[in-house]
């Protein structure tokens, strides 16, 4: 599981919350830092790598974490 | 960073069922880089009142879905409206759906810019006091130079 420098808790929130979210917590941060997004939304699996293609950020990883989906962002 | 994609929305109506388009496609497509503008024309004016009263029924809208079939006599009953409006918005609740308010401030945030038709407001004798303050006002002819530009421009 790759380390992470913030993390938004954006379970239980639907479709588009999740990516409006991130894309304010990235607005914050510093270039090359990493977010960790928690998401029980089902769309957020195909939401969050379009999100990164399209805002030209990567995305590191995605996973399921028990009932939660987890992705880690990085602000380029 | 090449120049963002812009997306236009012309918002006509009014009621609880057709607020949610325009925010969610405008609030995705800002989070997403786009560059976007909403104008608000017709009953769209009622999504940019101050305080919200949306309200949605199933009378003259055959396809939303019900629980039970009621013969549309039923549905114009005194109440009926107000039963369904409530019923709907205790389902967007329930499954964790985001109010207009909510969206509409988050669109806001994410610098969708949000146009009042002036010549609607005039039209309908309402003051600018109904509105949120941090709204433009303008007519069609403006609009069209940031939507002859935009790569997508929706009509709803």
């Amino acid at each position: 599981m790759s380390m992470f420098d913030h993390e938004l808790d954006a379970s239980n929130l639907s479709c588009p919350l999740p990516i409006l979210k991130a894309r304010k917590a990235l607005s914050t941060m510093e270039s090359g830092h990493t977010l960790r997004v928690l998401t029980t939304d089902p769309g957020s699996q195909k939401d969050f790598p379009a999100f990164a293609h399209q805002t030209g950020h990567t995305l590191v990883e995605s996973t399921e974490e028990g009932d939660k989906f987890s992705f880690v962002i990085r602000k380029n | 960073m090449s120049e963002p994609k812009k997306l236009a929305i012309i918002a006509t109506k009014g009621s609880l069922d057709w607020a949610y388009p325009p925010f969610i496609l405008a609030s995705t497509a800002a989070a997403l880089g786009y560059e976007v503008q909403i104008f608000f024309t017709f009953y769209g004016l009622e999504l940019l009142r101050k305080k919200l009263d949306l309200k949605v029924t199933s009378l003259g809208n055959p396809a939303m879905p019900m629980p039970v079939d009621v013969p549309v006599m039923l549905q114009a009953l005194p109440g009926m409206q107000f039963f369904m409006t409530h019923m709907m918005k205790k389902k967007l609740k329930e499954k964790n759906v985001a109010s207009i308010e909510q969206l509409r401030e988050l669109s806001q945030e994410a610098e969708v810019k949000l146009i009042a038709c002036q010549m609607t407001v005039d039209l309908f004798d309402y003051t600018t006091d109904d509105f949120l303050d941090d709204i433009d006002y303008a007519g069609a002819a403006t609009f069209f130079e940031f939507a002859g530009e935009a790569d997508i421009t929706l009509y709803i």
